[in-house]
């Protein structure tokens, strides 16, 4: 079996091997995003927006109509196609920094609008491609760039509860969920969920990706798939959060 | 459906109505907008009014979003707009700088309030550095700044054909004077007038199968290298020097023998008419320029008007961003001294230019 | 160049400035003259004196605002005070006769300075309602821009369905009008 054969349909062939470090989680991320598009059939449907950030580097990372936007920024983008085309499936990409810092009112503002457009949000506890910096996400204790010491929360506050705040002030119909890029298979599905509860109109999803980002964290394979599997887990509770017509816990 | 106006109508209205209007004559799809003062009425309008030709509105959650999903709209194929001013026009420039970066024909109606920060919700003439210039770029953008309310309609309509046609944003620039006040114009169908609006297409989301039936639509604003900026960049302001001829627009009179040549723009511009038909009453030998596009800046047509003056005068709402624009586009054109008559944030009247423009004869 | 007539009306929110003067350049377009009517807005224009700063004239008018009115009108003690910046020695200045002691701070430069009991008859005489539609009548009066018959018809145009309504309120508005240009009548003759 060759290695193109493993790669989603979607997925750009020309741009692989792709520009992530070794070990970064966000591969895997948009492997289950191009299995989803493949599975629903919607690669020509999809209008995919790309935050600031290590989510920068998926600009041509499908055969999708793609566009780079600014930190924080693509929901907003993403938004605009969606209201003026409502035909297109559109896709925000972005990253913890863009999403819950820098980018937060405009999460919190579609969520609170039920935008038919669906946020995928990968979470690596910090800044990547500014050089590892503390973010929203970043574990007490965590060792960064602008926390050398540690995260203090008493200082910085705990990591930021994002699908859980989503799903709070979402109307019914919206879709969030947390998946990890240690269980693909569960993050495929919820990706793809996600993407089904836009085509079916029901209202805004969103899907936080637990992620790993070995360069800044400074740790080896054994260490990084530690921190992700176990570490994260234990701030970032993984599952489906908000379900349209289902109950809630 | 009916067309919004049919034919041509004089019509009696505030400045923010006529944008409405406009945008509605103009085929506009979409409005984003986040309510700040004076430019607020754009968007009453614009709900009341769109429905009715199946127009879309969507207010956002601050002036970044109503930048950014105008962006967003504008990349899917609408006619897509939004409006602003003072602190939200400072907001706006984050999108504007992307809108310029890959060529995103937006649209936007800046209707100037007294700054900095919060400062008035009035008037002022204090953003036409920000709106010219405004953004980590090169201000490859072009900007009319209107005087009445028949400018507003007109230029309105003009600003997406521009946007589209040449895939620079495109700015109308008008004042909190000129949103709140009423006076006559005539509205039109742009179409009786021969004005065609030139087609939107989608830059994102066409047709087709992607990397199928043809290359997918890959838009980025991040590059790599220095050099791979450097060549787009470049490439840009050849584009923008190019057009610039086409572009640039102004009004003048009474410049062929004058010794003085009073500039200004925008709303102040109808204070300096009235005052050079007064002075020229009593014989003062004082002439008239306007540029209509702050940028491109009409500077061949400056240079041409001056030729026989002695001094020129800027009339301005502003403590001296007219200054700047005129001094950076005379500089190797001319030496003339420039005097100031500079009142940020509040209005001039013709009799201010004219008493100023007497003492500067006198001297 | 063509005579531009320069009206500031002020008042209190409330006591319907602004709609006098929409309605005064509304009819003075239709006519088809210029007219260019702007009102003071700013974070003031709640609970602050209101003005509107009317032009009308034969030919395109300039600055939306002006230095020095021809009519100022003042229909309350604050707005005495605050339009004393408009009153220029050929300025016709009108208050409001109910405004206490008025006098104190009444302008000093102008040309005329007059007083007409408008609050106090559109009362006694008429609806309290029609108190801004006899400064109306005062201020056509006081600048013959329109003529009264002008101003119905535009009164028609805003309020018509109103009057269909309720005729009376036609006749009340009419007389309302009319009374407003008697009073100005009377104190521009010295009566």
């Amino acid at each position: 079996m060759s290695i193109e054969l493993s790669m989603p349909k979607s997925w750009r062939q020309e741009t692989k091997p792709h520009k992530f470090c070794p070990g970064c989680g966000h591969g895997l991320v948009l492997k289950a995003l191009g299995r989803s598009i493949d599975e629903l059939g919607i690669q020509d449907k999809v209008v995919f927006g790309c935050d600031i950030g290590c989510s920068l580097l998926a600009w041509d990372f499908f055969n999708v109509d793609t566009v780079q936007t600014h930190h924080g920024r693509t929901t907003p983008v993403i938004t605009g196609i969606k209201r003026a085309r409502p035909d297109r499936i559109g896709v925000a990409y972005m990253g913890d920094g863009g999403g819950y810092a820098i980018g937060s009112q405009h999460l919190v503002n579609a969520a609170m609008r039920n935008e038919r457009i669906t946020a995928i949000l990968v979470n690596n506890a910090n800044y990547g491609m500014t050089g590892g910096q503390m973010a929203p996400t970043s574990l007490p204790g965590m060792k960064t760039e602008t926390s050398p010491y540690g995260r203090d929360p008493e200082h910085t506050g705990m990591p930021m509860q994002g699908p859980e705040m989503v799903a709070a002030i979402a109307r019914e119909g919206a879709y969030v969920a947390r998946g990890t890029i240690a269980n693909v298979r569960q993050a495929t599905t919820f990706i793809k969920r996600a993407l089904e509860n836009q085509m079916a109109g029901n209202g805004f999803s969103f899907v936080e990706i637990l992620s790993t980002c070995p360069t800044n964290w400074s740790t080896n394979a054994k260490d990084t798939w530690h921190f992700v599997e176990q570490e994260m887990p234990k701030y970032f509770k993984v599952g489906e959060i908000k379900v349209p017509g289902t109950k809630e816990e | 459906m009916a067309k919004p106006i049919e034919g041509e109508k004089r019509a009696f209205m505030t400045g923010n109505e006529v944008v409405a209007w406009a945008a509605l004559a103009a085929q506009a799809d979409i409005m984003y907008g986040y309510p700040i003062t004076p430019q607020n009425e754009i968007m009453h309008y614009w709900t009341r009014l769109g429905p009715k030709f199946e127009k879309k509105f969507l207010q956002t959650e601050d002036e970044i979003s109503a930048g950014f999903t105008t962006v967003g709209g504008v990349l899917s194929g609408a006619r897509a707009f939004t409006a602003t001013g003072g602190p939200g026009n400072i907001l706006m420039q984050e999108s504007i700088s992307m809108a310029e970066m890959m060529r995103i024909p937006t649209v936007m109606v800046i209707q100037q309030r007294g700054g900095p920060s919060t400062a008035t919700v009035i008037y002022s003439q204090q953003e036409v550095m920000l709106t010219t210039h405004g953004g980590n770029g090169e201000g490859h953008r072009i900007v009319y700044s209107t005087a009445t309310h028949q400018d507003l309609f007109d230029y309105t309509i003009k600003a997406f054909n521009t946007a589209w046609k040449y895939r620079f944003p495109t700015f109308v620039l008008g004042d909190g004077y000129q949103a709140k006040m009423r006076e006559s114009l005539t509205i039109y169908d742009p179409e009786m007038r021969g004005v065609k609006m030139v087609p939107t297409v989608p830059l994102l989301g066409q047709e087709g199968m992607p990397g199928v039936d043809r290359e997918p639509s890959l838009l980025r604003n991040t590059f790599n290298t220095e050099e791979e900026l450097y060549a787009i960049i470049k490439d840009y302001q050849q584009e923008y020097d190019r057009i610039a001829p086409e572009l640039v627009e102004h009004e003048q009179f009474a410049c062929e023998d004058a010794e003085i040549v009073i500039i200004s723009h925008g709303v102040v511009s109808r204070s300096s008419k009235m005052a050079v038909h007064e002075l020229r009453a009593e014989g003062i030998k004082v002439g008239y320029f306007r540029p209509i596009t702050l940028r491109p800046f009409p500077a061949d047509d400056l240079s041409g008007a001056i030729a026989k003056a002695k001094l020129l005068l800027v009339v301005e709402s502003a403590e001296g961003q007219l200054v700047k624009l005129v001094r950076q586009n005379l500089y190797g054109h001319s030496i003339l001294p420039i005097e100031g008559l500079l009142k940020p944030g509040v209005g001039v009247t013709s009799e201010e230019i004219v008493d100023k423009v007497k003492a500067l004869a006198a001297h | 160049m063509a005579k531009v007539v320069k009206i500031a009306l002020a008042g209190e929110g409330g006591q319907g400035v602004q709609s006098v003067a929409q309605i005064m350049t509304n009819a003075a377009n239709d006519e088809g003259k210029e007219a260019l009517y702007i009102p003071n807005f700013g974070v003031e224009q709640r609970g602050g004196v209101s003005i509107a700063f009317c032009q009308i004239s034969d030919e395109r008018i300039g600055a939306p605002k002006f230095e020095i009115g021809d009519i100022v009108i003042a229909l309350s003690d604050r707005a005495v005070v605050r339009t004393q910046q408009y009153v220029g020695p050929k300025t016709i200045f009108i208050y409001d006769a109910s405004i206490e002691q008025a006098e104190e701070y009444l302008p000093t430069n102008g040309a005329k300075v007059l007083a007409i009991p408008a609050l106090k008859i559109s009362k006694e005489e008429l609806h309290p309602r029609v108190f801004n539609v006899m400064i109306l009548g005062a201020a056509l009066q006081a600048t013959g821009v329109l003529t009264l018959d002008q101003a119905k018809k535009a009164l028609e145009k805003k309020l018509g369905y109103k009057f269909e309504q309720n005729p009376k309120l036609r006749e009340l508005n009419h007389k309302a009008l009319e009374r407003g240009a008697q009073l100005m009548q009377e104190q521009l003759a010295g009566k």
